[in-house]
């Protein structure tokens, strides 16, 4: 049964004027752009944001400049009160987690990209698709506005957990309003993120263009696919836990809250709640969450490396593709594992401890095809290759920490320091990032016809990739120590003679933080000034590289497209485009 | 690109993969849009499990009138749901008149529940049950996971009455068709589908 | 030239990591407790484990983007043989022996701790966790707790528990300490429990961590063999104050033991 819809899309003349295009336009490049571009913005605050952090670690009492400005409260004479610390870490956390990496890789290029790589004209919804964009905007400024309100941002971290997130203002300075308002941005974030998942589901379904079969989808397609089956199911259970959460906060109820407490002098009214209930409700959006931000940056990697080595990935589609389904579904029972020490049954900890481990298997099949995919290439070492490459090497990295944190009797030891700090920036922060950076660099051709400058962008890598090294194996090793995590000051014993290697970290970061504006200044730039790009400058196959760079507004000018390959066919050097007639040659 | 049509005109019908469940994308929408608000309901009936099994004190507060109300409630949704797989048919036949007839009914049947629902919360709530209160003394999680439960159904049921509405001014006036009206109706027994659980879970299982 | 390069970088980085971990540049302290071993036990192993895989992983990596630049043609091209088969099986095999051999080990370093049941002539403290500070309750002569009553707690007159000495008649012996002494070689058994938040206890060297939770009492036992002064730090957020919330742990001979908690009786 042919849908209509698709029909419907293209039949609509493109819009006119400002806001029509720029601003509230239902164009799913449009709106990809507007995603990535928040995402940016995003980074830089959330970036900033670790900087003051870094320094204060470093030099507890250093005055950072600028900053007695910004929050006089907060950072009197410049020096960050111990609560400033923890509401920049608590916000840091939700901005980078949330708005810079659940957005870029997903919903900015996803939203640019799958439908031109299925062939369609448009999204599914594309109203919806808008509607999403502007509810995870108003999310965004709702937490940035967390800053200026008098009791600043909270302070119980992008965890929240309970009760100090439940009990209201008693708890301590910026678990106020600040955390109310944490929550609604939080709630905006969930709609808008079942929005999106529903429109990539439906479309990557229905509205696949002639002999685009499942079997075609480029494997960027399938991971957000995937991905968006796993984001719709966790960001459905977030949602209530944040209202459960606010209930708490300002309805009087007890869900997380026990009998007994007795905060700032006064014996709380509430009884009957579990902590432990908040932290389960937690995690079980929480670990799909991490999966969500991976998976896009697996699609990537897979879909922009046999582009410069010139041949299909090892296994073809189905490995990698198998992969991901598997890691996404195996991401919904292993949630236990971030509660090994938090007074859960010491029996749940080897019913969660074990299908950790086993989702090691197809992250280590995923990685060993990237790896092996080099072997007997031709690899064009492009900057969106190096980040790729960056890529598998920050991932292995990233995951043998996992192995530690995976066995409960060595997450005992583990468990809050700065080990775990180093695990998790290391897959999301770091691989993930460089997946994304590829990803930026290699289709800001399509997007915005450009080519960028590629000798900054290398700089950009190479300085970046020791750099992140420098910053967050050091936090690995020092976490070996049992050095703890989220303290805004190290006072403790064993602490105090670890500041040193915290000055080399915090130097590492500012340096890695001072790199990204080659990255910044390359890609503002190019944008205006950047080398006019033709459709496909990488010689890639997949149906964005048969189209203009950028596309026009019905993605392929009425062309009807009909696909007649998979996305990895090489003819030795010459790729094989997807809509090519021509026989593709077997093997290779 | 001997074998693709280049042309270049508007209005023409674009050649597609067809869709694998031969549902087309609306419907499928809505099917997802239902897995996730499933996954919702799961989290507070959860949350609401939890809080009960790990409760000394739970009590079952819930009387005969309560219970016969919850009774008529449900017959009211169930009927509800009749009501709108008689709009659908009716829609898909293009008899627009019986449609309407079948449409209005659900809208009213879906008022019914809601104020029968109303009634019922205010009741509690002049009897002193609240979100953080219990007058018969036992644990105040009860009313906590009572009305936040009922709440988010309610909600649910009242949007459903707005959205049943909006299609049925759309279909009228030749905006919407029968697909709208299949999607609403998928909604609409989403809707009833939650209640069998919370019926169950929220009042049989606190009946004195 | 970028290939070679790139290897190059890896191959330090990786050396310069492994020699981080093989020498212990930063390592755990020394283990003090009668269950320690088996988790360091678990750790040494997977480091050996985990940390061949890394050092194989990154050496692929590096070798591969050594060999396999762009020839320009003047190179054929090579699939990798057998395809993804060989991957898949390392993967499950390799990592699958791994992943058993390590969750069977690690699961009788777990139970020690877990599973096996307290000493029953454990010494018993009781442990207060609240925004910002550790506090200690030994029982006293009698050997029972007092009941705590929460409304009753005044940091003022330095009831930090909410005793009510002058009803309950197992609390007027209870001793109250602001550090955690206790007699070296000598089973203890602790019960955490929560004045607010969530906190965490963790002593290092002990090789325990263990979260409190309001509104549950969680019991933690081990046996220290070596007497010294040990930190106990809070390891959960719970507020401004988490940095410095902190506490001693000091393991006497029980000479010195049964003196400390004299005079400490005598200051209640």
């Amino acid at each position: 049964m042919h849908d209509m819809s698709a029909h419907a899309a293209a039949h609509h003349a493109p819009p006119s004027g400002f806001i029509r295009k720029y601003l509230f336009s239902v164009d799913h490049k449009v709106i990809g752009i507007q995603y990535t571009t928040l995402s940016l913005v995003a980074a830089f605050i959330g970036m900033a944001l670790s900087w003051v952090m870094r320094i204060h670690l470093g030099w507890p009492a250093a005055s950072i400049p600028f900053l007695s400005t910004l929050s006089p409260n907060g950072a009197p004479g410049g020096v960050p009160t111990p609560e400033y610390y923890l509401s920049l870490m608590t916000m840091h956390g939700t901005i980078m987690a949330f708005f810079v990496l659940t957005a870029a890789p997903m919903a900015g290029y996803g939203n640019f990209m799958l439908p031109i790589q299925v062939g369609a004209a448009d999204m599914a919804f594309p109203r919806l698709n808008m509607a999403s964009f502007w509810v995870t905007f108003v999310g965004f400024v709702v937490a940035s506005a967390t800053f200026i309100i008098p009791d600043g941002p909270p302070i119980s971290g992008w965890t929240a957990y309970a009760p100090l997130s439940a009990v209201g203002p008693a708890a301590g300075p910026g678990q106020g309003r600040g955390q109310d308002l944490w929550v609604l941005s939080i709630a905006f974030f969930c709609v808008a993120s079942l929005l999106g998942s529903l429109n990539f589901i439906v479309t990557t379904i229905d509205l696949r263009t002639k002999g685009m079969t499942l079997s075609r989808l480029p494997l960027s397609t399938w991971a957000w696919f995937i991905n968006a089956w796993v984001s719709l199911l966790a960001f459905a259970v977030l949602l209530p836990t944040g209202l459960l959460l606010l209930l708490d906060r300002v309805g009087g109820t007890s869900f997380f809250i026990p009998g007994g407490l007795v905060v700032n002098d006064k014996v709380l009214q509430h009884s009957g709640g579990s902590p432990l209930l908040f932290q389960h409700l937690f995690w079980f959006f929480g670990h799909p969450e991490v999966y969500i931000i991976i998976l896009p940056a697996f699609g990537i990697v897979a879909h922009v490396m046999p582009t410069f080595t010139r041949k299909p990935l090892v296994g073809g589609w189905k490995v990698i593709t198998y992969a991901m389904i598997a890691i996404g579904s195996l991401s919904f029972i292993v949630w236990g594992h971030h509660m090994f020490v938090s007074g859960m049954s010491p029996n749940m900890a080897m019913v969660f401890s074990v299908p950790t481990l086993i989702i090691t298997i197809p992250s280590v099949i995923a990685v060993l095809v990237f790896a092996f995919s080099l072997y007997g290439a031709n690899i064009r070492f492009t900057t969106p290759m190096l980040f790729c490459l960056g890529f598998i090497s920050l991932f292995i990295s990233g995951g043998i920490g996992g192995f530690f944190l995976a066995q409960p009797a060595v997450d005992s030891y583990l468990h809050a320091t700065s080990f775990v700090v180093g695990h998790f920036h290391f897959t999301m922060g770091l691989s993930a990032i460089f997946a994304t950076f590829a990803g930026f660099y290699y289709w800001f051709p399509k997007m915005w016809g450009r080519m960028m400058n590629e000798t900054l962008g290398k700089v950009h890598f190479w300085l970046s990739f020791v750099l992140v090294y420098c910053v967050f194996m050091t936090m690995h090793l020092m976490g070996l120590t049992g050095a703890v995590r989220r303290y805004s000051s190290y006072v403790a014993d064993f602490m105090v003679p670890q500041i040193p290697t915290n000055r080399f970290i915090t130097v590492a970061a500012l340096l890695l933080g001072a790199v990204q504006f080659i990255f910044l200044y390359n890609a503002i730039w190019s944008r205006f000034k950047g080398p006019k790009a033709p459709d496909n400058p990488w010689q890639a196959t997949t149906l964005e590289w048969d189209t203009t760079s950028p596309p026009p507004f019905d993605n392929f000018d009425g062309r009807q497209i009909t696909v007649r390959h998979g996305p990895m066919e090489y003819d030795a050097d010459a790729s094989v485009m997807q809509t090519s007639p021509e026989q593709s040659i077997a093997g290779t | 690109m001997s074998q693709s049509e280049l042309t270049m005109s508007t209005g023409h019908e674009v050649l597609m993969e067809p869709s694998p469940y031969g549902i087309e994308k609306k419907k499928l929408g809505m099917w997802f849009f239902i897995v996730a608000d499933a996954c919702t309901f799961a989290t507070f009936l959860f949350g609401y499990g939890y809080m009960r099994v790990g409760s000394q004190n739970w009590g079952t507060p819930f009387e005969f009138g309560t219970i016969l109300n919850g009774i008529v409630m449900t017959f009211v949704l169930l009927s509800s749901s009749l009501t709108m797989l008689a709009a659908v048919r009716t829609t898909q036949a293009g008899e627009k008149a019986s449609a309407n007839k079948w449409l209005g009914l659900t809208m009213l049947l879906g008022t019914v529940f809601a104020i029968l629902h109303l009634r019922e919360w205010f009741k509690m709530i002049r009897e002193g049950w609240g979100l953080f209160s219990n007058p018969t003394g036992g644990t105040t999680q009860f009313g906590a996971c009572f009305f936040s439960i009922t709440g988010l159904h309610l909600t649910h049921v009242i949007s459903g009455v707005i959205a049943l509405l909006i299609i049925t001014r759309g279909y009228n006036q030749g905006r919407y068709n029968t697909s709208h009206v299949e999607t609403a109706g998928l909604y609409w027994h989403f809707v009833d589908l939650v209640w069998m659980f919370v019926f169950p879970l929220m009042y049989l299982m606190n009946a004195r | 030239m970028p290939g070679k390069a790139f290897a190059v970088v890896v191959v330090i980085i990786t050396l310069v990591i492994a020699y981080c971990v093989i020498t212990h540049v930063w390592w755990m302290p020394v283990d003090i407790s009668a269950h320690g071993p088996k988790i360091d036990h678990q750790i040494e192993e997977t480091v050996f484990g985990a940390g061949i895989l890394f050092i194989a992983g990154q050496l692929v990596l590096a070798s591969f983007a050594f060999l396999y630049g762009d020839s320009k043609g003047a190179r054929k091209m090579k699939a990798f043989p057998g395809g993804a088969k060989s991957l898949i099986v390392f993967a499950c095999v390799v990592v699958g022996v791994e992943i058993l051999v390590l969750s069977f080990i690690g699961s009788k370093a777990w139970a020690s701790v877990y599973f096996t049941p307290p000493d029953p002539d454990s010494l018993r403290v009781d442990v207060q966790a609240g925004q910002f500070a550790f506090y200690f309750r030994y029982p006293g002569p009698d050997g029972k707790f007092g009941p705590l009553h929460p409304d009753l707690i005044n940091e003022a007159t330095q009831n930090y528990f909410g005793l009510d000495t002058d009803h309950d008649a197992d609390s007027k012996d209870d001793i109250v300490t602001a550090g955690l002494a206790i007699p070296v070689n000598k089973p203890v058994l602790l019960t955490l429990h929560s004045k607010d938040m969530g906190h965490s206890f963790d002593v290092r060297e002990l090789r325990i961590q263990q979260d409190f939770v309001p509104g549950i009492v969680i019991p933690v036992h081990f046996t220290a063999l070596q007497t010294g002064k040990f930190e106990i730090v809070c390891t959960q957020l719970c507020g401004l104050g988490h940095y410095n919330m902190k506490a001693y742990l000091e393991i006497m001979t029980q000479a010195d033991y049964d003196n400390w908690l004299k005079q400490q009786a005598a200051m209640q």
